[in-house]
């Protein structure tokens, strides 16, 4: 615009243009300071957190004075190593996960067919929900002298009620999941001739799956929880016992720093298995796509 | 009717030798009435609709929210099917959804997320088992650079603006060549600037690869720019109104008086049972 072409309006105000020079790069972004960069990395305020609550355990067992009750952070952790270089309780914990990763890997298998037959047909969606509401309720442990009668002292009952605890908290959350997906991804999909279980895998695991992790890290806990219960009551029948026997066994003894190094390993375990797998799965998946901030 | 008639006397004398009618055309919607199902009762979208489209013709349905043109829309992609009545794609009877009717829908959402931009083009072209990877790779970031988007073919969606991701939609669909491009309204959810930008590059689009197209608006002057031909719909239920050629009204004449003349033809026909002009 040239300037004979600017007009007065009726208040006097003369039209404006400004030539515009290119702007500086280092005025457009500053770079921040580095406590305020490490303050945004998760593992750093996750640390923080853990020193402290570290800290405040150490506190409590000093005040305490009763090794025999509440061992204090040192103790448990010397026990803890002392666990870990004999080997025992990473031969437990060998034990424990063998048998829980058989349960999950079972349990995942069934939610997802369950889920499949839900969101294909009527009847299936009814089956599902019928099935949910009538098991979800029951703990897993409830079943384990059932799953005892049918199946004997062995690793088959352990993954049987496994499957059980991961099975209908998955189910419902997978499900869930397929019913959000948005309609017009749905017809996208339908539009491109996919049907059936190239459906199912080209649009609705992947359109789901924020719900699909959120199920699997549910399914690991309910997992993981049953089966520490399950070996308590259990014992270590099926020739060699797991982490929840090591704690029993351990208790009946009144090494109450070995009960302690036992209950570390299983959340040393959830810890790792959380921030290890299950975030890195989110960060590579539904975090890049920007289906999850 | 009369308005009607005087409109068919302004066409004429602009094409002084015309080509035949083909005898079969690219789609024929065929007596069409569309209903859809709520709990408590069958109601009509459509009633006995029926135009035809031919090879090249940028085609408009054009009429207010409860016309039923974007069910007619879903009608053609083959998501739902008619009632009564047939639609028939180069003499073929639609049954169902498939590659060769590709949608450009509204929602930002019609591209998976989980794909990249080129692979959101290659989508179709595998999941039809059209193409291998390789030459789907190859038509993807040909028909990028027709959008104007090359540069993005390894971006994910959800880093692209509005406007972007409907460029996407549309290279998505013209990659798979589909015998009519189906778009249902799919500027509507973009900013006035963008949009306006948007019907050029479609029209220039047209241009270049000579795709037929059935386009569905509820704006009078998006019809008038994008289409050569216009369906009017009348609301509740569907049923055709008036069908114009608008050739001649194009983003350049927008103000000229012929064009506002058409569109207040338009208009009067779509409302006039309102009684307002």
């Amino acid at each position: 615009m040239t300037l004979h072409t600017l007009s007065v309006d009726r208040f006097q105000r003369a039209d404006r243009v400004h030539e515009l020079p290119p702007v500086e790069a280092s005025e457009l972004a500053v770079s921040r300071p580095l406590w305020q960069r490490a303050w945004d990395l998760g593992v750093v305020r996750k640390l923080t957190i853990l020193l402290a609550l570290v800290g405040l355990w150490e506190l409590a067992a000093r005040y305490q004075a009763n090794p025999l009750l509440l061992p204090g952070a040192s103790d448990t952790a010397t026990a803890l190593w002392q666990g870990l270089a004999s080997g025992t309780l990473i031969q437990r914990s060998a034990v424990s996960l063998s048998v829980l990763l058989k349960g999950y890997a079972l349990g995942t298998v069934l939610a997802l067919a369950l889920t499949t037959l839900a969101v294909s047909t009527r009847l299936g969606r009814d089956l599902l929900s019928s099935l949910t509401s009538m098991f979800s309720p029951l703990p897993a442990i409830a079943l384990l002298p059932l799953a005892l009668l049918w199946f004997g002292l062995g690793e088959a009952s352990l993954v049987f009620v496994l499957v059980h605890s991961v099975l209908w908290a998955m189910a419902v959350n997978i499900h869930q999941g397929f019913q959000g997906v948005s309609e017009t991804l749905r017809m996208a999909g339908r539009n491109y001739g996919l049907r059936g279980l190239r459906y199912v895998a080209h649009i609705l695991i992947p359109a789901a799956l924020p719900a699909l992790l959120a199920g699997l890290r549910i399914g690991w806990a309910f997992a993981w929880r049953t089966l520490i219960a399950a070996e308590l009551v259990f014992g270590a029948s099926s020739g060699e016992g797991g982490l929840g026997w090591y704690i029993f066994q351990n208790r009946n003894e009144l090494y109450t720093d070995n009960v302690f190094a036992g209950l570390v390993v299983v959340i040393l375990i959830g810890l790792l298995v959380e921030n290890l797998i299950f975030n890195t799965l989110e960060r590579i998946t539904v975090k890049r796509w920007g289906m999850v901030r | 009717m009369t308005s009607l008639t005087a409109l068919r006397k302004q066409e004429t004398p602009r094409h002084t030798a015309m080509p035949p009618l083909p005898a079969t055309p690219r789609l024929a919607v065929d007596g069409v009435t569309l209903e859809y199902r709520t709990p408590r009762q069958v109601v009509k979208a459509t009633q006995r609709v029926s135009f035809d489209v031919q090879e090249g013709d940028r085609f408009v349905l054009l009429g207010p929210s409860g016309c039923g043109k974007s069910t007619l829309l879903k009608a053609v992609a083959g998501f739902l099917s008619p009632a009564e009545g047939e639609i028939r794609l180069d003499g073929q009877q639609v049954v169902g959804p498939g590659p060769d009717r590709l949608v450009v829908f509204q929602e930002f959402d019609q591209l998976p997320p989980w794909k990249t931009v080129k692979q959101n083009v290659m989508f179709p072209l595998l999941a039809s088992r059209t193409l291998g990877r390789r030459e789907a790779e190859h038509r993807a970031l040909v028909t990028l650079e027709k959008v104007g988007l090359d540069a993005f073919a390894d971006a994910y969606p959800h880093t692209l603006s509005g406007g972007m991701k409907q460029r996407v939609a549309i290279a998505r669909a013209l990659a798979m060549q589909p015998r009519i491009l189906l778009m249902d309204e799919p500027f509507a959810a973009l900013d006035a600037l963008t949009r306006r930008k948007m019907q050029e590059e479609l029209l220039t689009l047209w241009k270049e690869v000579g795709f037929t197209l059935l386009f569905v608006t509820h704006s009078i002057e998006e019809a008038q720019i994008v289409g050569n031909r216009v369906l009017l719909l009348s609301p509740h239920p569907g049923r055709v109104r008036a069908e114009l050629g608008c050739e001649a009204d194009s983003l350049s004449n927008l103000g000229s008086a012929s064009t506002k003349s058409r569109t207040q033809q338009i208009h009067q026909l779509l409302f006039e049972h309102e009684g307002r002009p």
